[in-house]
Parts: structure tokens; C-alpha cells; sequence
């Protein structure tokens, strides 16, 4: 109950906050346009901001904060990361591309960075991972951080997991397991459901009538629940096999997640179609082949794109879920999901060794980081598209 | 006496790509207590940043960097928000381009129109709705005592333009600033809102600025003209000076644009067969039938203008002679011989013999192919030219249609002006060496002085290639420049067909005569001459009615 | 009025069938299961008989189309058959303990589930829709920009992320509130509430930067309209332009983002619930999957998929009741 007292108490001093400060700005700035015209809404806006900061300040000066004082961290990182690669960008390379980075937010160049590191980390993973994904090195539990002091190892800087595995190597791996299946999974996905949709799009009549009732009907479960039920049967057909219940799980996500490529082919399809030049090349006499991929997939392909970035996430977020839950990827192939639940019971030494709950945590982040890095590019290229069409 | 509204070296600049760029580069403007500024110009003129300008108020992404605007000595720059707002709606109103869009979908007109004066203080509900009736009576809307009643959606667009002057005037504003308030309107329609809306300023003696781009309204409308390019000023005169004697060359090339007329050509001999024949075509979508028994004929080498307001069919009937839409009856002969009626039956030497140019040029050429290859593909597709006699080929279409090859070829859609992209069009059509073009609306998305370099082009490559036309339109001064037949169309059925000089003189069937009489002339005694025989002519039916 | 109701009938009849069309896919699917449900259920080792009693418990006997009306008969009176992992197959004897009817199962489960749902929507609504106005109103300023990283990296992260995140913060570090939500009948309001509140806010979260992305491209598009420049060029003041123009157009849209985003929630339960340890339908769903029971997976599915499409119709009727023009006919 205090908390709420607390609450309300800091809100009203706040809320006297932007009003005093408000007048005052009118009396000292002798009435200019910009605090005179200023709405108290607006005013209240800047003292919560304010109060935001100082509160911000006060958590980082805390000696127990050690969470807030890492995310801080974290995201300084991350921004002084992506300004210097879009630095880097402006001045090197050829023109066409320094012109597309000066134009550019700091999140999308984030977004990109991020995107060119997971790639190289997939493609390379190797060479760079310190141990194998499967094999079992002794020591099981050690801590991160490599402190022996601690429990830690230097010879494994994240620690190994209750089997004692490297955790590090296992990231890495995961890198290329997780995000590789999601993005294979985009691919199928992205070739049935775009395929169909712009058929649908162009040939119309009871084609588009059926395939379109059809995908309604699919859409009308929940696809999260769709994808667990089909597993289930998937894992009886399975039975056992692991690699081929991983192979199922990729088909029946391809195969539901299609059903929403199929949905935003057939409307940007059929906005295209209605053009004058679509109707230009029919009445030319054109065939098929030249109407879709000469006249309207490279119209299609900006929505398209920025699409397929939308549906990586949600795949890659789905297999991870799956993973979670323990019907996606199957081990012992490393996969985030997966080790974010075997190694969740270590949140619980949080508050003696700070670095203990890091274990689970670095998977779930290096899930969050790369949904986070797609979704500001395509929040970007929407932005753009958006832009030009104005 | 001050004036009313006084603007001093006024700098406007819009944002976009993240940048700054000038909309108005410091443009001074007067206008007088009771007086009639009109603001002409074309697309992109800035003519209605300008007239918001004027009240204090700007758009989104748009900013004024410079000058000083005064309203009955109030300084709107400088100005709190309140003070402008208590201007707004009560002493200087504005009447949109778009009423159907302007009037909130949610509530009746009634509502929206008695806020103003309510807000304001200036009269309550009861009072204004009274008045409101009044004004809806003296605008000649029909059922003025109950229209109010009404949601936006269930008026005419017409009657919701002069619905929206009465909202304008419910606090009998000293201001009014009208953007383009009959554009969006066909012209039978807009001689009533253009009477209602004059006749209103005069009874009332308010000051008005009248933003348009077509001369001939304006010259109706306004006391004085100021002439807009690019955000600068070209020059400012009375009406009637202006019309008489312009003194700037752009100001010129835009009466110039008028005159602009081809001489009808010889009519055809009796055993000339057309070279496109239309039987007795009716056609529906679904179970609405929108061409009813449409007969005509083109014979080569001449032009014939269909006519006919938003409705009328003239667009369905191009789609009947493309194949697009196949008629529930009737045929279309292409010298004689019965064509298919869907395009999917016709043969390829078919297809080509008839091409089509379209009123959109931004949706006409796909816009991720070069001119090159949006050119090339026609003769590549219908002669088989490849590499360099096909790279020829394109040069020599786009020379004729008076693009630089060496500028041009490679260039995309979206890198080019309207009128280029719409000669683009054209060259297209040309690339498959056609004998009919049907052009519909080409001119109509395009600035005068653009449509009329249009026009010539086409004349001129009639005379070289010995091409047909059909031309459909809504405006006739297209029509009086190059048609040689015209068919006029409403509501699905040809109303009346001939050859150019026999439509333009009387006696004409009388839609024809109303559709004639209703364009706007460039005179500025023009439409108080059509009211009063317009009147007459009530009277007198009015007076036969009776006997 | 009349076309309204209409409309609205036709819509009505409309998800009726899609939820028809969808139980058949749900049974059909179940029904591609290789070889005999049976066996597959007992296993190799089991003997011949034991799986010729269930075949006729089961009614596995019957064709297809039979046993998919009866299943749907059954199921529409309350009937959604026997959970396989509850009722002891091997020493079946005729008589089905009560407590294993996959109805016994899910029906403490779903008030669970429902009430975490409601909680959630209880803090998400109100929060997603005023901060969605307001970041439309205040667009491009840094307000505006600060809840677009927000909220899009709030949408990228996993449930369980967001999750561990929330338990690290308050459970472990500053122990205010219990990790795990072990709920049991006859608590009172207060302390389900106190249960509930983690992962109710995790969902909360996750759901109001959907809801708020869409409740701001929604007040954005409206804002854009020629009739809200109308009515500011009359001299409104700001509060009047957004409570008398934009509103009542907005409540569509609005209501729209509203029930999409519930509809998510049904998703997003699942997750959450098994991190909570939530006893809600979602977690039964997950453990019934891995223990293939397939009853109690295809009831689970049918009432997800169920609230999924009862969600959007409500939001398909809503915006056509709140549609002037369809209310006002010409």
C-alpha cells in the first residue's frame, strides 16, 4: 500500500513541478512564443522526463544496482557501437552506399551492425567457438565470469551448464542452429505463401476464392497453438527420431507461417495488378511469366522485404518459443531457447553473485538483440517507403 | 483605411528528405475590406500554403521562415496560440477543396456547423441553427429547413460545398479564404456552387481570397488576380486589366493556352470505311448496366472526343473496345471485321493495331523499368528488333516524341516530370506502330501550358503517321482544341454525335447545351450572362407551363 | 438500421462457420496420426486386447465423418472425452474416474487463465491506448521516438526474456513479489492478485507495445484527415478537436487494436505460463503436448482457437456498429 502512496505522492510533485516551472520560464523569458504557447501537458511531460533522469542518476549511484548500472552499459555500447559504424559507413565504400548511411538513423545502423555480426558468428561458428556444441568437458555448473574465487574458470568465461558443456560455445553454435532453422524456415515460407499470393493476385477468380478461404481458415487458429498441436503429432510420426522432429517443426512453421505472406503478397499483388501498366503489358498481349516477374515482383519486392524481416522475427521467435517450451529444436544441437530453459534455475543466485544470473539471461538476450536489430531495419525501411510515397 | 489583410515579404519551407525547401519565397500580398483577391497557379504554385498562411496557420512538415502577416492590424506572427485561435472559425474561415472530406463523418452538418459560432461566444445553439437554415436558403440548397439533418454521406458533393460556405459564414467572418472549392466538381454542378458562393460574398461584403487554378473561374470570382509560379509572385491586377492586357510572358503562355485550335478536317467519303466501329454495345458490371446501346464511328486519320461527365460511361466504353470488358451485346469492328470481345481471344496483330494512353502517367509506366525498356518492349514484343536496331528503334520513338535519347534512355518513370512521363506514354503507344489511340483524360492530370504541349505533339504525329484517335474527356476546351467528331455520353447512352463546327452551333440537344454553356469562360461578365438567360429561359417554361 | 443488423447477423454466422470449419481441422489433423491412436498411445508393448478396449471406448471402430459428429456433439454439450495421461488404460475396466475427463482438467484451468488474462488487459488497455495517443499527438518529438525503441524492442524480445527479466528484478534481487504462482482454490482475491501480478505484467508488457504501435499508426492516419484540419482552421481548441473530431472516428480503429492485441494475449498465455508455473490452460496445453495427450490437446486447441475467433468477430461488429455510414443509410 506505501508503494502506491509513494506513487501518487511523487506524480503530484511532479505534476507542481511542470507547473511552477512553467510559470516560471513565462516570467523569466518575458513571455516568448515558445513557453507562452507551451501546453501544461507538454510542461508536466518535460518534469517527468526530468524526474526520470534524476531517479536514473540516484539507481546508478546505488552501490547495489548492479543490473541497472550493466543495462546503462549495455545500451552506451550498443549506441557508440552503431555511431562509429555508421561513421565508418559515411566515409568508406563506394557512394551509393555512403549515401544510404547519411540518411540513416542511429537504431537502423544498429540494426544493421547487428545483423552483419550474427551472420558472421553463424557462418563462422566453427572456427571461432572454443569447444564443440556437444562435447562434455568435466566440470559441470561453473559460474561465469572466470573468477576461481567464485567458482569460475578461466578456461570457460561464461561457465558450463549442469552437464558441463561450454556455455560460450554453445551461444556461438546456437547462432548458427537457432537463427540459421529460423531463417531457412523464412525462406520456405516466404517461397510457398509469396508464391501463391501473387498467384492469386493475378489469376483471381475461384483460385484466389479458394486459396484465400482457405488461408482464412488457417489464420483463424492461434498460430502458436496450431504449431504445438501439429507437433504433437509430428513427434508421434517422429517417434523419437530427433533430427527429423526438427525437420518437421521447420515444415509445419514454414507451412502456418506462409499463411500471412500469403495475406500481404495477394493485397500488394492485387494493388499492383490494378495498374495501368499491368494493364498496358496485358493488353500488349503478354503471357504470364512477363506479368508476375517482370511487371509485378519488382514492384512487390520493397513490401516484400521489409516483410520477410517482420516474418524472420516472428519464425525466430516462435522456434525459440518452442525451444522454451521443449517441442522446437532438438538437442543436442545447441539452441537458445533450449539452454535458456535448462539454465533458468541459476536466476535464482542473482542476488549473492550477479554474475550467476547471467547464464540464462545471454541466450534470451542474444534472441532479443537480433529481433531488436531486424525490427529497427524494418521499421526504417517502412519509414522510408512511407516517405517516398508522400 | 488599412487593409484588411496585409502580407509582407512572406518565406514559406516545407520539410522533406530531412531538409528544408522553399514553398513561398517571400511574396507580398493586399487585400482590401470587401474585396476579391484570386490566386492562381499551377500544381506546386504553393497557392495554398499561402491562403492558410493567411489566416496564421500551417501544415505539418511546413514552417514560415521570414515576412509578417497582418490582420486587421493584429500581428499573426507573433501572435499566442489562443489569440489566433479565437480568429480562427470567428472572423477568418476557410473553405476546403474536398467537403465530403472536410466534414467529419460522425456528426451531422448541422453540428459541425453550429460549433463555430457557439465556441466563439457569438451566438447559442438555437440562434445559430436558425440562422444556419437562412444561410442554407440563401446558398439554394434544397430543403434548407431539414438538410442540416443530414450526415455528410447522404449529400451531394455539390450541396456539401455550399453546405460548407454556409459554415463559413455562420460567424459572418470578415475572411474567407476558398482553396479550390469547385475543383473537385463536374461542371454543370460547379456553375451553381460558383453563383451561391458569389452571390453570398457580395450580400455579406466579405473579403475573400479565392485560390484556383483554372483562369476562367477565377475571372468570375475575383476583383483583383495575383498570378503564383514556383512561390514567387508574377504579378498582381485588376480583373479585367489582367484578362485584357497581361504583362509578364508566363502570364501570356497561360491565355496563350486557350487559343490554342486545330481546324476540323475534311468529313470522310461516303465509301470510307471506319477504321474502329461501335455497334450497339450495352455493357454491365455484374447486373448494373453502365452502356446502354452505344453506336459510333472513327474513320482514319481523324479524332473523335467522347464527352461526358464523371458517370458517363466513356471510360467503360475504351474497356469495351480494349477487350478489357466484354459487352453483354453489340460488336466492335476494327475495319470492318468483328474483334473478339475479350483481349485474351484477339490475336497479337490485333492487340497492336489498338493502343491505349492513360490519364495517370505515375501509374502508367512501371516505375522500376528505364524509359528504355518500358519503350523497347512493345517493338521487341510485336517485331522481334533486338540489340542495336532495337536500341535505334527506341532512340528514333523517343526523338519523336521530342525527349533527348542520350538524357532519357535511362532514366526512370519517377525521375521525370508529368508531361515527360506522359510523352513516355505516348512513345510507348507509338512503339507498336498503331492505327487508333485512345487517349482517356490524357490531358486532365497535367498544368495547362504541359497539356497543351501535349496536344500539339499528338496533332502533329496524326499528320506524320496517319493515326486515329479516340479522345475521351470531361473538359471541352480540350475538345474545341483538336477534335474533329464529338460523341457526348450520359449516364451510359449517347446523348448526341457529329462532327466538331455542327455540336458547337445551335440548336444542340439540350444536355449537350447545358454541358457547352456550363464552361467557364474567360469573360468576366460571363456567368452573370448565363444566370440571367438561364432565368429566363425558367420563366419562360415556367410561363408555358401554365398555358 | 436494418442493413446493420444485417451485416452484423451475417458476420455472426460467419465465425459460426469458421469455428465449424476449424474443429474439423483440428480433428482431422489429430486423425493423421500413422498407424492406430491406440497402439500409439499403450505403446508396443501392449497387448492386443487392452488395445481392442480402447478402440471400442474410443469408438475408434466407427469411420471418419462418425466419429468427428459425434465428437463435436459431445463436445458441444460439455463432453471433451478422457485425458489418456489421467485415466489408466492398462487395467481399464469400463468405468472412467471423474477426475479424468479432460473437462475435470482444463475447467479450474481455464478461470485461472482467464483470470490472468484479465488482470493484463485490466493495466494493458487503459496504458497501451493513452500512450498511443499520445505518442500520435506528440509525433517526432522525443517522446515519440524514446516509446518507438521502446516499444519495438519490447516486441522483439521473447515472452521469456521479458519474463526472467522481471523475476531477476522483483523476485530475486528485491524479493516484492513470488516468482512461481502457485494458486489453489479458496485464496482470497488479494493474494491471487499478488500471484498473478508477475506474469500478468510480463503479458502487459508484451501487449502494450503492440497495442500502442497500433493505437498511434491508428490516431496518426485520423489526425491526417481534411475534417481535423477543419476543425482546428474553425479555431477548436486541441482537447475539443481530439474529443469531438477524432474520437468517435476513432473508436473503431481503436477498438479494432484492442481486440487484435486480446486475441494475441491467447498466444502469448502459453509462455508465460509455463515460466509462472502458472496452473492455467496454457501450461496444460504444454504438458499435454508432451505427453501426447491427445484429447486434452485438442480441447485446449479448440478453446484457444474458439477466444481467437470470438476476439475478432467482437472487433469485426464493433467497428461496423460504430461505422456512420453504414448506421446512417442514405
Amino acid at each position: 500500500m506505501s508503494l502506491w502512496i509513494w506513487l501518487l505522492g511523487a506524480l503530484a510533485a511532479i505534476a507542481a513541478l511542470a507547473w511552477i516551472g512553467l510559470w516560471a520560464a513565462r516570467r523569466l523569458s518575458g513571455n516568448a512564443p515558445r513557453y507562452r504557447d507551451m501546453s501544461y501537458g507538454v510542461a508536466f511531460g518535460y518534469a517527468l522526463a526530468l524526474a526520470a533522469i534524476a531517479a536514473g542518476i540516484w539507481l546508478w549511484m546505488k552501490p547495489g544496482a548492479v543490473y541497472f548500472r550493466w543495462a546503462v552499459m549495455g545500451f552506451a555500447i550498443c549506441a557508440v557501437a552503431a555511431f562509429l559504424f555508421r561513421l565508418a559507413g559515411r566515409h568508406l565504400g563506394p557512394e551509393r552506399l555512403k549515401r544510404q548511411f547519411r540518411k540513416m538513423p542511429l537504431t537502423a545502423a544498429f540494426g544493421i551492425l547487428v545483423i552483419l555480426i550474427y551472420a558472421f558468428v553463424a557462418i563462422f561458428a566453427g572456427w571461432i567457438a572454443p569447444h564443440g556444441q556437444e562435447a562434455v568437458l568435466g566440470a559441470a555448473n561453473v559460474v561465469p565470469g572466470g573468477d576461481p574465487a567464485m567458482g569460475g574458470d578461466p578456461a570457460f568465461p561464461l561457465g558450463t551448464d549442469r552437464i558441463g558443456r561450454d556455455i560460450l560455445s554453445r551461444l556461438i553454435y546456437g547462432a548458427q542452429n537457432t537463427v540459421g532453422l529460423a531463417f531457412a524456415t523464412t525462406l520456405l515460407a516466404f517461397f510457398l505463401g509469396g508464391s501463391l499470393g501473387l498467384l492469386a493476385a493475378v489469376v483471381g477468380g475461384w483460385l484466389d476464392q479458394v486459396l484465400s478461404r482457405g488461408v482464412d481458415v488457417l489464420m483463424a487458429i492461434p498460430s502458436l497453438i496450431f504449431a504445438l498441436l501439429l507437433l504433437t503429432i509430428a513427434s508421434v510420426w517422429a517417434d523419437g527420431a530427433r533430427g527429423l522432429l526438427t525437420f518437421y517443426m521447420v515444415l509445419i512453421i514454414a507451412v502456418i507461417d506462409s499463411t500471412r505472406v500469403f495475406r500481404l503478397a495477394r493485397s500488394v499483388g492485387i494493388g499492383i495488378v490494378v495498374m495501368d501498366y499491368v494493364e498496358a503489358a496485358k493488353l500488349r498481349g503478354e503471357g504470364m511469366g512477363h506479368l508476375v516477374f517482370r511487371e509485378i515482383l519488382p514492384n512487390a519486392m520493397a513490401p516484400l522485404l521489409a516483410e520477410f524481416g517482420l516474418r524472420f522475427c516472428f519464425v525466430f521467435l516462435t522456434i525459440a518459443s518452442l525451444s522454451f517450451l521443449g517441442v522446437g529444436i532438438q538437442p543436442p544441437l545447441a539452441d537458445w531457447g533450449t539452454m535458456v530453459r535448462d539454465l533458468a534455475q541459476f536466476i535464482n543466485f542473482a542476488a549473492f553473485a550477479p554474475m550467476v544470473a547471467l547464464a540464462p539471461l545471454l541466450p534470451a538476450l542474444a534472441i532479443a538483440i537480433l529481433t531488436v536489430g531486424v525490427n529497427f531495419v524494418v521499421d526504417w525501411m517502412l519509414h522510408r517507403a512511407s516517405g517516398l510515397k508522400s | 483605411m488599412t487593409p484588411l489583410l496585409e502580407i509582407r515579404d512572406l518565406r514559406i519551407e516545407g520539410r522533406s528528405d530531412e531538409e528544408w525547401h522553399p514553398i513561398i519565397n517571400g511574396v507580398d500580398l493586399t487585400l482590401g475590406r470587401g474585396e476579391v483577391l484570386g490566386l492562381i497557379g499551377e500544381s506546386g504554385a504553393g497557392k495554398s500554403t499561402l491562403g492558410l498562411a493567411a489566416m496564421g496557420y500551417v501544415r505539418d512538415g511546413v514552417r514560415i521562415s521570414g515576412g509578417s502577416v497582418m490582420f486587421d492590424g493584429i500581428d499573426l506572427m507573433n501572435a499566442s496560440t489562443e489569440e489566433k485561435r479565437s480568429l480562427l472559425g470567428r472572423r477568418i474561415a476557410y473553405v476546403a477543396q474536398s467537403a465530403a472530406a472536410s466534414f467529419n463523418p460522425a456528426h451531422k452538418l448541422i453540428d459541425q456547423h453550429v460549433e463555430a459560432p457557439v465556441r466563439h461566444g457569438v451566438q447559442d445553439r438555437g440562434e445559430s441553427i436558425e440562422d444556419a437554415i437562412e444561410l442554407y436558403a440563401k446558398l439554394r440548397l434544397p430543403n434548407p429547413e431539414e438538410i442540416g439533418f443530414r450526415y455528410p454521406h447522404q449529400v451531394s458533393g455539390g450541396q456539401l460545398q455550399r453546405a460548407m460556405t454556409a459554415m463559413a459564414m455562420s460567424c459572418r467572418p470578415d475572411l474567407i479564404i476558398f482553396d479550390e472549392p469547385t475543383t473537385a466538381l463536374d461542371v454543370t454542378t460547379q456553375i451553381e456552387v460558383l453563383a451561391a458562393i458569389r452571390d453570398i460574398v457580395d450580400q455579406f461584403g466579405t473579403s475573400a481570397i479565392y485560390i484556383t487554378h483554372d483562369l476562367a473561374v477565377v475571372a468570375q470570382m475575383a476583383d483583383r488576380i495575383k498570378v503564383l509560379l514556383r512561390g514567387d509572385e508574377v504579378e498582381t491586377a485588376p480583373t479585367r486589366e489582367m484578362l485584357d492586357a497581361p504583362r509578364e510572358d508566363y502570364t501570356k503562355s497561360l491565355w496563350a493556352v486557350r487559343g490554342y485550335h486545330r481546324p476540323e478536317k475534311p468529313k470522310p467519303g461516303p465509301e470510307s470505311v471506319p477504321i474502329l466501329a461501335v455497334e450497339g454495345v450495352t455493357a454491365a458490371y455484374g447486373e448494373q448496366v453502365v452502356l446502354n446501346e452505344v453506336s459510333f464511328d472513327i474513320h482514319p486519320g481523324r479524332t473523335v472526343a467522347v464527352v461526358g461527365e464523371s458517370g458517363s460511361g466513356k471510360s467503360t466504353t475504351a474497356r469495351v473496345i480494349t477487350g478489357l470488358l466484354p459487352p453483354r451485346s453489340g460488336v466492335v469492328r476494327f475495319e470492318g471485321e468483328a474483334l473478339p470481345p475479350s483481349y485474351r481471344q484477339r490475336s497479337k496483330d490485333q492487340l497492336r493495331q489498338i493502343q491505349m494512353i492513360y490519364q495517370m502517367a505515375d501509374t502508367a509506366l512501371n516505375p522500376r523499368q528505364s524509359i528504355a525498356q518500358i519503350v523497347g518492349r512493345p517493338v521487341r514484343f510485336y517485331s522481334g528488333l533486338k540489340g542495336r536496331r532495337l536500341a535505334a528503334r527506341v532512340d528514333e520513338l523517343l526523338e519523336q516524341i521530342e525527349l533527348d535519347p542520350a538524357i532519357y534512355r535511362d532514366r526512370l518513370p519517377g525521375e521525370l516530370s508529368g508531361g515527360q512521363k506522359q510523352r513516355v506514354g505516348i512513345a510507348r503507344a507509338l512503339a507498336a506502330e498503331p492505327r487508333l489511340i485512345i487517349c482517356d483524360e490524357v490531358t486532365s492530370a497535367l498544368d495547362q501550358l504541359v497539356a497543351e504541349g501535349i496536344l500539339k505533339l499528338l496533332a502533329r504525329l496524326q499528320d506524320e503517321l496517319g493515326l486515329s484517335y479516340m479522345f475521351i474527356t470531361h473538359d471541352l476546351a480540350t475538345v474545341k482544341a483538336i477534335a474533329d467528331e464529338v460523341v457526348v455520353m450520359k449516364e451510359g447512352r449517347v446523348i448526341e454525335q457529329g462532327p466538331k463546327t455542327e455540336m458547337f452551333t445551335p440548336p444542340h440537344h439540350p444536355y449537350t447545351d447545358l454541358l457547352l454553356s456550363s464552361v467557364p469562360e474567360m469573360d468576366p461578365d460571363w456567368l452573370d450572362r448565363l444566370l440571367a438567360e438561364r432565368r429566363v429561359e425558367a420563366l419562360g417554361e415556367a410561363a408555358t407551363d401554365k398555358m | 438500421m436494418g442493413s446493420v443488423i444485417r451485416i452484423v447477423l451475417q458476420r455472426l454466422a460467419l465465425g459460426l462457420l469458421t469455428l465449424l470449419i476449424v474443429s474439423a481441422v483440428i480433428f482431422g489433423a489429430v486423425n493423421l496420426l500413422p498407424g492406430d491412436f491406440a497402439q500409439a498411445v499403450l505403446g508396443q508393448s501392449a497387448t492386443p486386447e487392452a488395445v481392442a478396449a480402447i478402440r471400442t471406448q474410443l469408438g475408434l471402430d466407427q469411420p471418419l465423418p462418425v466419429r468427428y459428429a459425434q465428437w463435436l456433439w459431445d463436445a458441444a454439450r460439455g463432453d471433451l472425452g478422457v485425458s489418456f495421461a489421467q485415466a489408466n488404460f492398462a487395467s481399464f475396466t469400463g468405468r472412467v474416474d471423474p477426475s479424468a475427463t479432460v473437462l475435470a482438467q482444463i475447467g479450474p484451468r481455464f478461470a485461472n487463465t482467464m483470470f490472468l488474462a484479465g488482470v493484463t488487459a485490466a493495466i494493458a488497455v487503459p496504458l497501451a491506448v493513452g500512450l498511443g495517443i499520445l505518442a500520435a499527438l506528440w509525433r517526432d518529438t522525443a517522446f515519440d521516438k524514446g516509446a518507438n525503441i521502446a516499444t519495438l524492442s519490447s516486441i522483439s524480445s521473447p515472452e521469456f526474456f521479458v519474463a526472467y527479466i522481471l523475476i531477476l528484478l522483483f523476485a530475486v534481487v528485491n524479493p516484492v513479489l513470488p516468482s512461481l504462482s502457485n494458486i489453489f482454490p479458496g485464496m482470497s482475491f488479494g493474494e491471487r492478485l499478488e500471484k498473478t501480478l508477475l506474469p500478468a505484467l510480463t503479458l502487459t508488457l508484451v501487449v502494450t507495445a503492440h497495442m500502442m504501435r497500433m493505437t498511434r499508426a491508428a490516431i496518426l492516419n485520423l489526425m491526417a484527415q481534411p475534417y481535423i484540419e477543419m476543425a482546428r482552421l474553425k479555431g477548436m481548441r486541441p482537447l475539443r478537436v481530439i474529443w469531438r473530431h477524432a474520437l468517435p472516428n476513432a473508436l473503431a480503429p481503436i477498438v479494432n487494436v484492442v481486440a487484435l492485441n486480446l486475441a494475441y494475449l491467447v498466444t502469448g498465455v502459453v509462455v508465460v505460463e509455463v515460466v509462472f508455473v502458472y496452473p492455467g490452460i496454457g501450461q496444460l496445453f504444454v504438458d499435454s503436448v508432451k505427453l501426447r495427450d491427445i484429447p486434452v490437446v485438442q480441447a485446449c486447441c479448440l478453446i484457444f482457437a474458439a477466444a481467437y475467433i470470438l476476439l475478432n468477430l467482437t472487433a469485426d461488429i464493433l467497428s461496423i456498429i460504430s461505422n456512420p455510414r453504414l448506421r446512417h443509410p442514405k
